[in-house]
Protein backbone atom coordinates (compact mmCIF):
# COMPACT_ATOMS: atom_id res chain seq x y z
CA UNK A 1 0.00 0.00 0.00
CA UNK A 2 2.78 2.37 0.98
CA UNK A 3 4.45 1.50 -2.28
CA UNK A 4 1.40 2.57 -4.30
CA UNK A 5 0.92 5.76 -2.25
CA UNK A 6 4.54 6.71 -2.76
CA UNK A 7 4.21 6.16 -6.52
CA UNK A 8 1.11 8.35 -6.71
CA UNK A 9 2.77 11.03 -4.56
CA UNK A 10 5.79 11.08 -6.85
CA UNK A 11 3.59 10.92 -9.92
CA UNK A 12 1.54 13.93 -8.81
CA UNK A 13 4.63 15.98 -7.97
CA UNK A 14 6.27 15.19 -11.30
CA UNK A 15 2.85 15.69 -12.91
CA UNK A 16 3.07 19.40 -12.01
CA UNK A 17 6.49 19.46 -13.70
CA UNK A 18 4.95 17.66 -16.68
CA UNK A 19 2.24 20.37 -16.91
CA UNK A 20 5.06 22.86 -17.40
CA UNK A 21 6.75 20.69 -20.00
CA UNK A 22 3.37 20.26 -21.71
CA UNK A 23 3.17 24.04 -22.21
CA UNK A 24 6.58 24.29 -23.87
CA UNK A 25 6.76 20.96 -25.69
CA UNK A 26 3.17 20.58 -26.87
CA UNK A 27 1.68 24.08 -26.92
CA UNK A 28 4.67 26.29 -27.76
CA UNK A 29 6.56 23.61 -29.71
CA UNK A 30 9.70 24.73 -27.86
CA UNK A 31 12.10 22.03 -26.57
CA UNK A 32 12.95 23.75 -23.30
CA UNK A 33 15.87 22.28 -21.35
CA UNK A 34 15.69 25.02 -18.69
CA UNK A 35 13.60 22.48 -16.76
CA UNK A 36 16.70 20.65 -15.48
CA UNK A 37 17.72 23.90 -13.80
CA UNK A 38 14.39 25.38 -12.79
CA UNK A 39 13.23 22.22 -10.96
CA UNK A 40 16.13 22.37 -8.46
CA UNK A 41 15.78 26.18 -8.49
CA UNK A 42 12.35 25.78 -6.95
CA UNK A 43 13.85 23.37 -4.42
CA UNK A 44 16.80 25.65 -3.61
CA UNK A 45 14.58 28.69 -3.06
CA UNK A 46 12.31 26.58 -0.86
CA UNK A 47 15.16 25.15 1.21
CA UNK A 48 16.74 28.53 1.85
CA UNK A 49 13.40 30.14 2.76
CA UNK A 50 12.49 27.30 5.10
CA UNK A 51 15.92 27.51 6.74
CA UNK A 52 15.28 31.21 7.26
CA UNK A 53 12.06 30.33 9.08
CA UNK A 54 9.58 31.53 6.47
CA UNK A 55 6.10 29.99 6.52
CA UNK A 56 6.42 26.89 4.32
CA UNK A 57 3.22 27.71 2.40
CA UNK A 58 4.82 30.92 1.20
CA UNK A 59 7.56 28.90 -0.48
CA UNK A 60 5.03 27.74 -3.10
CA UNK A 61 4.42 31.15 -4.71
CA UNK A 62 8.07 32.09 -4.13
CA UNK A 63 9.30 29.02 -6.00
CA UNK A 64 6.79 29.63 -8.79
CA UNK A 65 8.00 33.20 -9.23
CA UNK A 66 11.67 32.13 -9.19
CA UNK A 67 10.95 29.55 -11.90
CA UNK A 68 8.94 32.08 -13.89
CA UNK A 69 11.90 34.48 -13.76
CA UNK A 70 14.18 31.72 -15.07
CA UNK A 71 11.69 31.10 -17.88
CA UNK A 72 11.67 34.80 -18.76
CA UNK A 73 15.47 34.68 -19.01
CA UNK A 74 15.36 31.69 -21.38
CA UNK A 75 12.74 33.54 -23.40
CA UNK A 76 14.80 36.72 -23.58
CA UNK A 77 17.88 34.78 -24.68
CA UNK A 78 15.86 33.11 -27.42
CA UNK A 79 13.72 36.04 -28.56
CA UNK A 80 15.96 39.07 -28.09
CA UNK A 81 19.31 37.30 -28.42
CA UNK A 82 18.06 35.23 -31.35
CA UNK A 83 19.68 32.09 -29.89
CA UNK A 84 18.17 28.78 -30.98
CA UNK A 85 15.52 27.33 -28.66
CA UNK A 86 17.50 24.26 -27.61
CA UNK A 87 20.64 26.32 -26.91
CA UNK A 88 18.78 28.97 -24.91
CA UNK A 89 17.55 26.24 -22.59
CA UNK A 90 21.00 24.70 -22.26
CA UNK A 91 22.55 28.07 -21.45
CA UNK A 92 19.97 28.77 -18.74
CA UNK A 93 20.19 25.24 -17.36
CA UNK A 94 23.95 25.59 -16.98
CA UNK A 95 23.73 29.06 -15.44
CA UNK A 96 21.04 27.95 -13.01
CA UNK A 97 23.33 25.27 -11.53
CA UNK A 98 25.43 28.02 -9.98
CA UNK A 99 22.39 30.09 -9.07
CA UNK A 100 20.93 27.07 -7.28
CA UNK A 101 24.15 26.42 -5.36
CA UNK A 102 24.26 30.06 -4.30
CA UNK A 103 20.58 30.16 -3.34
CA UNK A 104 20.86 27.01 -1.20
CA UNK A 105 24.36 27.84 0.08
CA UNK A 106 25.59 24.28 -0.40
CA UNK A 107 24.81 21.28 -2.58
CA UNK A 108 22.81 19.44 0.08
CA UNK A 109 20.42 21.02 2.60
CA UNK A 110 18.62 18.62 4.97
CA UNK A 111 15.24 19.89 6.23
CA UNK A 112 14.35 17.10 8.69
CA UNK A 113 14.05 19.33 11.72
CA UNK A 114 12.37 22.18 9.87
CA UNK A 115 8.77 23.20 9.34
CA UNK A 116 7.49 22.16 5.92
CA UNK A 117 4.00 21.94 4.45
CA UNK A 118 4.06 18.22 5.34
CA UNK A 119 5.49 18.47 8.87
CA UNK A 120 4.63 21.47 10.99
CA UNK A 121 3.19 22.39 14.37
CA UNK A 122 -0.37 22.33 13.09
CA UNK A 123 -0.14 18.85 11.56
CA UNK A 124 1.76 17.52 14.58
CA UNK A 125 -0.90 18.78 16.98
CA UNK A 126 -3.54 16.93 14.93
CA UNK A 127 -1.48 13.78 14.46
CA UNK A 128 0.82 13.44 17.49
CA UNK A 129 2.30 10.05 16.42
CA UNK A 130 3.19 10.69 12.81
CA UNK A 131 1.49 12.47 9.91
CA UNK A 132 -0.28 9.66 8.00
CA UNK A 133 0.83 9.22 4.42
CA UNK A 134 -2.78 9.71 3.26
CA UNK A 135 -2.70 13.29 4.56
CA UNK A 136 0.52 13.99 2.70
CA UNK A 137 -0.92 12.44 -0.45
CA UNK A 138 -4.07 14.54 0.05
CA UNK A 139 -2.07 17.76 0.33
CA UNK A 140 -0.07 16.95 -2.81
CA UNK A 141 -3.27 16.04 -4.63
CA UNK A 142 -4.90 19.37 -3.74
CA UNK A 143 -1.88 21.37 -4.96
CA UNK A 144 -1.63 19.30 -8.14
CA UNK A 145 -5.37 19.59 -8.83
CA UNK A 146 -5.31 23.36 -8.25
CA UNK A 147 -2.36 23.76 -10.64
CA UNK A 148 -4.15 21.72 -13.28
CA UNK A 149 -7.48 23.54 -12.93
CA UNK A 150 -5.83 26.96 -13.00
CA UNK A 151 -3.85 26.02 -16.11
CA UNK A 152 -6.99 24.66 -17.81
CA UNK A 153 -8.84 27.87 -17.01
CA UNK A 154 -5.93 29.99 -18.20
CA UNK A 155 -5.79 28.19 -21.55
CA UNK A 156 -9.42 29.21 -22.10
CA UNK A 157 -8.75 32.93 -21.67
CA UNK A 158 -7.80 35.36 -24.43
CA UNK A 159 -4.20 35.26 -23.26
CA UNK A 160 -4.30 31.46 -23.25
CA UNK A 161 -5.70 31.44 -26.79
CA UNK A 162 -2.80 33.59 -27.91
CA UNK A 163 -0.35 31.18 -26.26
CA UNK A 164 -1.90 28.26 -28.14
CA UNK A 165 -1.89 30.27 -31.36
CA UNK A 166 1.82 31.08 -31.16
CA UNK A 167 2.71 27.38 -31.11
CA UNK A 168 0.13 26.52 -33.73
CA UNK A 169 0.83 29.29 -36.25
CA UNK A 170 3.00 32.14 -35.02
CA UNK A 171 2.32 34.00 -38.22
CA UNK A 172 -1.26 34.53 -37.09
CA UNK A 173 -0.10 36.10 -33.84
CA UNK A 174 1.80 38.72 -35.86
CA UNK A 175 -1.31 39.22 -37.98
CA UNK A 176 -3.24 39.93 -34.77
CA UNK A 177 -0.81 42.83 -34.19
CA UNK A 178 0.83 41.05 -31.24
CA UNK A 179 4.55 40.52 -30.68
CA UNK A 180 4.99 36.75 -30.91
CA UNK A 181 8.26 36.99 -28.94
CA UNK A 182 6.47 38.32 -25.87
CA UNK A 183 3.90 35.55 -26.04
CA UNK A 184 6.68 32.95 -26.14
CA UNK A 185 8.37 34.56 -23.13
CA UNK A 186 5.07 34.47 -21.25
CA UNK A 187 4.63 30.78 -22.06
CA UNK A 188 8.16 29.92 -20.96
CA UNK A 189 7.68 31.76 -17.69
CA UNK A 190 4.42 29.97 -16.82
CA UNK A 191 6.01 26.66 -17.78
CA UNK A 192 9.12 27.10 -15.66
CA UNK A 193 7.03 28.50 -12.82
CA UNK A 194 5.13 25.21 -12.70
CA UNK A 195 8.38 23.23 -12.91
CA UNK A 196 9.86 25.16 -9.98
CA UNK A 197 6.64 24.63 -8.02
CA UNK A 198 7.11 20.89 -8.52
CA UNK A 199 10.70 21.26 -7.27
CA UNK A 200 9.42 23.11 -4.20
CA UNK A 201 6.99 20.33 -3.27
CA UNK A 202 9.52 17.61 -4.09
CA UNK A 203 12.07 19.15 -1.76
CA UNK A 204 9.59 19.40 1.12
CA UNK A 205 8.31 15.89 0.59
CA UNK A 206 11.85 14.47 0.51
CA UNK A 207 12.87 16.73 3.40
CA UNK A 208 16.08 17.59 1.61
CA UNK A 209 17.40 19.83 -1.12
CA UNK A 210 19.95 18.19 -3.38
CA UNK A 211 21.63 19.96 -6.26
CA UNK A 212 21.46 16.81 -8.37
CA UNK A 213 17.67 16.45 -7.95
CA UNK A 214 17.10 18.24 -11.25
CA UNK A 215 19.27 16.00 -13.38
CA UNK A 216 17.08 14.16 -15.83
CA UNK A 217 13.86 15.93 -14.81
CA UNK A 218 13.29 17.09 -18.39
CA UNK A 219 13.36 13.43 -19.43
CA UNK A 220 10.73 12.54 -16.84
CA UNK A 221 8.66 15.53 -17.94
CA UNK A 222 8.87 14.70 -21.62
CA UNK A 223 8.14 11.03 -21.03
CA UNK A 224 5.09 11.92 -18.93
CA UNK A 225 3.80 14.31 -21.57
CA UNK A 226 4.33 11.80 -24.39
CA UNK A 227 2.72 8.93 -22.47
CA UNK A 228 -0.10 11.20 -21.31
CA UNK A 229 -0.93 12.72 -24.68
CA UNK A 230 -0.71 9.27 -26.32
CA UNK A 231 -3.24 7.92 -23.85
CA UNK A 232 -5.41 10.96 -24.49
CA UNK A 233 -5.42 10.26 -28.20
CA UNK A 234 -6.46 6.65 -27.66
CA UNK A 235 -9.06 7.69 -25.13
CA UNK A 236 -10.60 10.45 -27.24
CA UNK A 237 -11.17 7.98 -30.07
CA UNK A 238 -13.03 5.47 -27.93
CA UNK A 239 -16.66 5.38 -29.01
CA UNK A 240 -18.45 6.83 -25.96
CA UNK A 241 -16.00 9.74 -25.68
CA UNK A 242 -15.64 10.64 -29.32
CA UNK A 243 -18.31 13.33 -29.26
CA UNK A 244 -17.25 15.18 -26.18
CA UNK A 245 -13.97 15.06 -24.29
CA UNK A 246 -14.98 15.79 -20.74
CA UNK A 247 -11.54 14.75 -19.47
CA UNK A 248 -8.84 17.28 -20.27
CA UNK A 249 -5.51 16.40 -21.80
CA UNK A 250 -3.82 17.90 -18.72
CA UNK A 251 -5.39 15.13 -16.61
CA UNK A 252 -3.73 12.62 -18.89
CA UNK A 253 -0.40 14.37 -18.43
CA UNK A 254 -0.71 13.57 -14.71
CA UNK A 255 -1.68 10.01 -15.56
CA UNK A 256 1.41 9.78 -17.75
CA UNK A 257 3.61 11.00 -14.89
CA UNK A 258 2.07 8.48 -12.46
CA UNK A 259 2.55 5.63 -14.94
CA UNK A 260 6.14 6.64 -15.57
CA UNK A 261 6.84 6.82 -11.85
CA UNK A 262 5.14 3.44 -11.35
CA UNK A 263 7.44 2.01 -13.95
CA UNK A 264 10.59 3.31 -12.25
CA UNK A 265 9.20 2.28 -8.86
CA UNK A 266 8.61 -1.27 -10.02
CA UNK A 267 12.05 -1.35 -11.57
CA UNK A 268 13.71 -0.41 -8.29
CA UNK A 269 11.55 -2.70 -6.14
CA UNK A 270 11.38 -5.85 -8.22
CA UNK A 271 14.53 -5.71 -10.31
CA UNK A 272 18.09 -4.64 -9.59
CA UNK A 273 18.06 -0.87 -8.94
CA UNK A 274 20.55 -0.33 -11.75
CA UNK A 275 17.91 -1.45 -14.23
CA UNK A 276 15.69 1.60 -13.50
CA UNK A 277 16.80 3.77 -16.40
CA UNK A 278 16.77 0.87 -18.88
CA UNK A 279 13.25 -0.13 -17.86
CA UNK A 280 12.05 3.50 -18.10
CA UNK A 281 13.53 3.78 -21.56
CA UNK A 282 11.90 0.51 -22.66
CA UNK A 283 8.58 1.68 -21.21
CA UNK A 284 8.68 4.91 -23.20
CA UNK A 285 9.73 3.06 -26.35
CA UNK A 286 6.91 0.57 -25.77
CA UNK A 287 4.32 3.36 -25.55
CA UNK A 288 5.62 4.97 -28.75
CA UNK A 289 5.53 1.66 -30.65
CA UNK A 290 2.04 0.88 -29.34
CA UNK A 291 0.87 4.30 -30.56
CA UNK A 292 2.26 3.53 -34.01
CA UNK A 293 0.34 0.25 -34.06
CA UNK A 294 -2.78 2.05 -32.85
CA UNK A 295 -2.50 4.76 -35.51
CA UNK A 296 -2.04 2.19 -38.26
CA UNK A 297 -5.08 0.26 -37.06
CA UNK A 298 -7.12 3.49 -37.09
CA UNK A 299 -5.98 4.26 -40.63
CA UNK A 300 -7.06 0.80 -41.79
CA UNK A 301 -10.44 1.33 -40.19
CA UNK A 302 -10.88 4.59 -42.07
CA UNK A 303 -9.93 2.89 -45.33
CA UNK A 304 -12.51 0.17 -44.75
CA UNK A 305 -15.22 2.80 -44.25
CA UNK A 306 -14.20 4.53 -47.43
CA UNK B 1 -3.00 56.24 -48.78
CA UNK B 2 0.17 54.24 -49.13
CA UNK B 3 3.43 55.53 -50.57
CA UNK B 4 6.66 53.75 -51.40
CA UNK B 5 9.34 56.36 -52.07
CA UNK B 6 12.70 55.64 -53.69
CA UNK B 7 12.84 52.06 -52.42
CA UNK B 8 16.10 50.15 -52.81
CA UNK B 9 16.30 46.50 -51.91
CA UNK B 10 19.21 44.11 -52.38
CA UNK B 11 19.28 40.41 -51.66
CA UNK B 12 22.47 38.75 -50.36
CA UNK B 13 24.39 42.03 -50.26
CA UNK B 14 28.16 41.69 -50.35
CA UNK B 15 28.17 38.15 -51.74
CA UNK B 16 28.53 36.77 -55.25
CA UNK B 17 24.78 36.14 -55.27
CA UNK B 18 24.08 39.83 -54.71
CA UNK B 19 20.95 40.78 -56.57
CA UNK B 20 19.34 44.15 -56.87
CA UNK B 21 15.58 43.79 -56.77
CA UNK B 22 14.38 47.35 -56.39
CA UNK B 23 16.41 50.29 -57.62
CA UNK B 24 14.55 53.49 -56.88
CA UNK B 25 11.06 51.96 -56.89
CA UNK B 26 8.13 54.31 -56.39
CA UNK B 27 4.47 53.57 -55.87
CA UNK B 28 1.53 55.56 -54.61
CA UNK B 29 -1.74 53.85 -53.81
CA UNK B 30 -4.68 56.17 -53.18
CA UNK B 31 -7.28 55.53 -50.53
CA UNK B 32 -9.97 53.15 -51.74
CA UNK B 33 -7.97 51.83 -54.68
CA UNK B 34 -7.99 48.11 -55.43
CA UNK B 35 -4.71 47.38 -57.18
CA UNK B 36 -4.11 44.08 -58.96
CA UNK B 37 -0.46 43.32 -59.44
CA UNK B 38 0.79 40.89 -62.07
CA UNK B 39 4.28 40.01 -63.19
CA UNK B 40 6.65 37.16 -63.86
CA UNK B 41 8.42 35.17 -61.17
CA UNK B 42 11.10 37.19 -59.43
CA UNK B 43 9.65 40.49 -60.57
CA UNK B 44 9.30 41.69 -57.00
CA UNK B 45 5.57 41.30 -56.41
CA UNK B 46 5.74 39.41 -53.14
CA UNK B 47 8.82 41.37 -52.03
CA UNK B 48 6.81 44.55 -52.48
CA UNK B 49 4.09 43.20 -50.21
CA UNK B 50 6.70 42.05 -47.68
CA UNK B 51 8.22 45.53 -47.67
CA UNK B 52 4.82 47.13 -47.11
CA UNK B 53 3.98 44.76 -44.24
CA UNK B 54 7.44 44.94 -42.72
CA UNK B 55 8.25 41.23 -43.13
CA UNK B 56 11.52 42.34 -44.74
CA UNK B 57 13.46 45.57 -44.24
CA UNK B 58 14.09 48.22 -46.86
CA UNK B 59 17.73 49.04 -47.58
CA UNK B 60 16.95 52.59 -48.60
CA UNK B 61 13.85 54.65 -49.11
CA UNK B 62 10.69 55.44 -47.25
CA UNK B 63 7.31 53.79 -46.75
CA UNK B 64 4.46 56.03 -45.68
CA UNK B 65 0.99 55.06 -44.64
CA UNK B 66 -1.58 57.86 -44.48
CA UNK B 67 1.29 60.33 -44.39
CA UNK B 68 3.02 58.60 -41.47
CA UNK B 69 6.49 57.18 -41.97
CA UNK B 70 6.38 53.49 -41.07
CA UNK B 71 9.69 52.42 -42.64
CA UNK B 72 11.21 51.37 -39.30
CA UNK B 73 8.02 50.19 -37.65
CA UNK B 74 7.92 46.51 -36.60
CA UNK B 75 5.80 44.10 -38.61
CA UNK B 76 3.34 43.30 -35.84
CA UNK B 77 2.69 46.99 -35.21
CA UNK B 78 2.02 47.71 -38.87
CA UNK B 79 -0.37 44.82 -39.15
CA UNK B 80 -2.70 46.49 -36.67
CA UNK B 81 -3.97 48.46 -39.64
CA UNK B 82 -3.40 45.84 -42.33
CA UNK B 83 -5.05 42.52 -43.06
CA UNK B 84 -3.04 40.00 -45.04
CA UNK B 85 -4.04 36.78 -46.78
CA UNK B 86 -1.32 34.45 -48.02
CA UNK B 87 -1.09 31.98 -50.86
CA UNK B 88 -0.90 29.11 -48.40
CA UNK B 89 -4.31 28.70 -46.71
CA UNK B 90 -2.54 27.32 -43.62
CA UNK B 91 -0.86 30.69 -42.95
CA UNK B 92 -3.98 32.57 -41.94
CA UNK B 93 -5.55 30.20 -39.41
CA UNK B 94 -4.62 28.05 -36.42
CA UNK B 95 -5.13 24.41 -37.43
CA UNK B 96 -5.32 23.00 -33.91
CA UNK B 97 -7.97 25.44 -32.76
CA UNK B 98 -11.67 25.34 -33.58
CA UNK B 99 -13.45 27.70 -35.99
CA UNK B 100 -15.02 29.46 -33.02
CA UNK B 101 -11.65 29.90 -31.30
CA UNK B 102 -10.05 31.18 -34.49
CA UNK B 103 -12.81 33.73 -35.03
CA UNK B 104 -12.60 34.82 -31.38
CA UNK B 105 -8.88 35.44 -31.81
CA UNK B 106 -9.38 37.43 -35.01
CA UNK B 107 -12.23 39.41 -33.50
CA UNK B 108 -9.87 40.59 -30.75
CA UNK B 109 -7.12 41.83 -33.07
CA UNK B 110 -5.14 44.77 -31.78
CA UNK B 111 -6.76 44.64 -28.35
CA UNK B 112 -5.28 43.46 -25.07
CA UNK B 113 -5.31 39.68 -24.66
CA UNK B 114 -5.86 39.40 -20.93
CA UNK B 115 -7.58 36.94 -18.64
CA UNK B 116 -11.09 37.48 -19.97
CA UNK B 117 -12.95 34.48 -21.38
CA UNK B 118 -11.53 33.27 -24.68
CA UNK B 119 -14.84 32.94 -26.47
CA UNK B 120 -17.92 35.00 -25.92
CA UNK B 121 -21.15 32.98 -26.05
CA UNK B 122 -23.13 36.04 -27.08
CA UNK B 123 -21.02 36.44 -30.19
CA UNK B 124 -21.65 32.92 -31.47
CA UNK B 125 -24.76 33.97 -33.41
CA UNK B 126 -22.88 36.88 -34.94
CA UNK B 127 -20.08 34.54 -36.04
CA UNK B 128 -22.59 32.08 -37.46
CA UNK B 129 -24.14 34.85 -39.55
CA UNK B 130 -20.69 35.84 -40.84
CA UNK B 131 -19.87 32.24 -41.76
CA UNK B 132 -23.26 31.75 -43.39
CA UNK B 133 -22.37 34.52 -45.87
CA UNK B 134 -19.58 32.34 -47.19
CA UNK B 135 -22.07 29.69 -48.24
CA UNK B 136 -19.70 26.88 -47.30
CA UNK B 137 -21.74 25.43 -44.45
CA UNK B 138 -19.10 26.43 -41.90
CA UNK B 139 -21.75 27.90 -39.59
CA UNK B 140 -22.65 24.35 -38.56
CA UNK B 141 -19.03 23.51 -37.72
CA UNK B 142 -18.16 26.08 -35.05
CA UNK B 143 -16.52 23.45 -32.84
CA UNK B 144 -14.57 21.72 -35.60
CA UNK B 145 -10.81 22.19 -35.76
CA UNK B 146 -9.75 24.37 -38.68
CA UNK B 147 -7.02 21.86 -39.59
CA UNK B 148 -9.66 19.42 -40.77
CA UNK B 149 -11.20 21.87 -43.26
CA UNK B 150 -10.36 21.94 -46.97
CA UNK B 151 -7.95 24.49 -48.46
CA UNK B 152 -10.77 26.59 -49.88
CA UNK B 153 -12.68 26.60 -46.60
CA UNK B 154 -9.52 27.58 -44.72
CA UNK B 155 -8.77 30.37 -47.19
CA UNK B 156 -12.30 31.69 -46.81
CA UNK B 157 -11.76 31.61 -43.04
CA UNK B 158 -8.42 33.40 -43.44
CA UNK B 159 -10.03 36.11 -45.56
CA UNK B 160 -12.87 36.53 -43.10
CA UNK B 161 -10.48 36.62 -40.13
CA UNK B 162 -8.12 39.16 -41.66
CA UNK B 163 -10.99 41.58 -42.27
CA UNK B 164 -13.05 41.05 -39.11
CA UNK B 165 -11.81 44.08 -37.23
CA UNK B 166 -11.71 47.57 -38.75
CA UNK B 167 -8.63 47.84 -40.95
CA UNK B 168 -7.69 50.17 -43.79
CA UNK B 169 -5.49 48.00 -45.97
CA UNK B 170 -5.91 44.52 -47.30
CA UNK B 171 -2.89 42.72 -48.73
CA UNK B 172 -3.63 39.66 -50.85
CA UNK B 173 -0.62 37.56 -51.76
CA UNK B 174 -1.72 35.19 -54.56
CA UNK B 175 -4.50 34.15 -52.26
CA UNK B 176 -6.34 32.09 -54.87
CA UNK B 177 -3.29 30.33 -56.33
CA UNK B 178 -3.55 27.17 -54.22
CA UNK B 179 -7.27 26.65 -54.84
CA UNK B 180 -9.22 24.82 -57.53
CA UNK B 181 -10.75 27.12 -60.21
CA UNK B 182 -14.26 27.03 -58.79
CA UNK B 183 -13.20 27.73 -55.22
CA UNK B 184 -10.81 30.41 -56.47
CA UNK B 185 -13.74 32.16 -58.20
CA UNK B 186 -15.74 31.98 -55.01
CA UNK B 187 -12.92 33.43 -52.90
CA UNK B 188 -12.42 36.17 -55.49
CA UNK B 189 -16.12 37.12 -55.39
CA UNK B 190 -15.93 37.19 -51.62
CA UNK B 191 -12.80 39.35 -51.70
CA UNK B 192 -14.50 41.89 -53.95
CA UNK B 193 -17.53 42.00 -51.72
CA UNK B 194 -15.47 42.57 -48.57
CA UNK B 195 -13.27 45.23 -50.17
CA UNK B 196 -16.36 47.06 -51.47
CA UNK B 197 -18.41 46.82 -48.28
CA UNK B 198 -15.59 47.75 -45.92
CA UNK B 199 -14.20 50.39 -48.31
CA UNK B 200 -10.71 48.94 -48.01
CA UNK B 201 -7.61 49.90 -49.90
CA UNK B 202 -6.40 46.64 -51.38
CA UNK B 203 -3.32 45.33 -53.13
CA UNK B 204 -3.70 41.93 -54.75
CA UNK B 205 -0.86 39.98 -56.29
CA UNK B 206 -2.09 37.34 -58.71
CA UNK B 207 -0.89 35.08 -61.49
CA UNK B 208 -4.36 34.93 -62.91
CA UNK B 209 -4.59 37.62 -65.62
CA UNK B 210 -8.36 37.25 -65.81
CA UNK B 211 -8.74 38.20 -62.13
CA UNK B 212 -6.31 41.07 -62.58
CA UNK B 213 -8.39 42.44 -65.44
CA UNK B 214 -11.85 41.71 -64.04
CA UNK B 215 -11.29 42.87 -60.48
CA UNK B 216 -9.82 46.00 -59.05
CA UNK B 217 -9.65 49.62 -60.06
CA UNK B 218 -6.02 49.63 -61.13
CA UNK B 219 -3.63 47.20 -62.73
CA UNK B 220 0.10 47.14 -62.18
CA UNK B 221 2.53 44.96 -64.10
CA UNK B 222 5.89 44.51 -62.47
CA UNK B 223 9.04 43.40 -64.20
CA UNK B 224 12.52 43.27 -62.67
CA UNK B 225 11.62 45.58 -59.86
CA UNK B 226 9.79 48.29 -61.75
CA UNK B 227 6.28 48.92 -62.99
CA UNK B 228 6.13 48.35 -66.75
CA UNK B 229 2.40 48.93 -66.93
CA UNK B 230 0.11 50.99 -64.71
CA UNK B 231 -3.50 51.25 -65.82
CA UNK B 232 -6.31 52.89 -63.88
CA UNK B 233 -9.61 54.72 -64.08
CA UNK B 234 -11.72 54.46 -67.25
CA UNK B 235 -8.94 52.73 -69.09
CA UNK B 236 -8.88 49.95 -66.48
CA UNK B 237 -12.64 49.48 -66.79
CA UNK B 238 -12.37 48.97 -70.56
CA UNK B 239 -9.34 46.73 -70.26
CA UNK B 240 -9.40 43.27 -71.88
CA UNK B 241 -6.95 40.43 -71.29
CA UNK B 242 -5.75 40.74 -74.90
CA UNK B 243 -4.53 44.26 -74.16
CA UNK B 244 -2.03 43.11 -71.59
CA UNK B 245 -1.25 39.64 -72.88
CA UNK B 246 1.37 40.76 -75.39
CA UNK B 247 3.28 42.75 -72.84
CA UNK B 248 2.99 39.93 -70.32
CA UNK B 249 4.30 37.34 -72.78
CA UNK B 250 7.17 39.61 -73.66
CA UNK B 251 8.40 39.89 -70.06
CA UNK B 252 7.67 36.24 -69.31
CA UNK B 253 9.74 34.97 -72.23
CA UNK B 254 12.58 37.19 -71.13
CA UNK B 255 12.54 35.36 -67.81
CA UNK B 256 12.33 31.95 -69.41
CA UNK B 257 8.78 31.35 -68.28
CA UNK B 258 7.28 31.29 -71.74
Amino acid sequence: MDFIISIIEQGLIYGILALGVYITYKILDFPDLTVDGSFPLGAAVTASLIKAGVNPWLTLPAAFLAGAAAGVCTGLIHVKGKVRDLLSGIIMMTALYTVNLMAAGTNNVPLFSQQTIFQNDFLESRFPDAVPSSVILGLIFVIAALSKILLDLYLKTKSGYLLRAVGDNENLVTALAKDKGNVKILGLSISNGLVALAGCIFCQQQNVFDISSGTGSIVIGLASVIVGTSLYRVFSRLKPFRKRNFIQVTTFVFLGAILYKACTGIAIRYFVPQSMKLISALFLLGVLVLMLVFDNAEKKKVKKHA
Amino acid sequence: MLELKHIHKYYNPGTVQEMCLFDDFNLRVEKGEFVSVVGSNGSGKTSMLNLICGSIDTDQGQICMDGKDITRQKEYKRLRNIGRVYQNPAMGTCPDMTILENLSLADHKGMFFGLQRGTNRKKEEEYKALLAQLGLGLEEKLHVKVGSLSGGQRQAMALLMSTMTPIDFLILDEHTAALDPKTADLIMELTEKIVREKKLTAIMVTHNLRYAVEYGTRLLMLHQGSAVMDIRGEEKKQLKIENILDKFNEISIECGNG
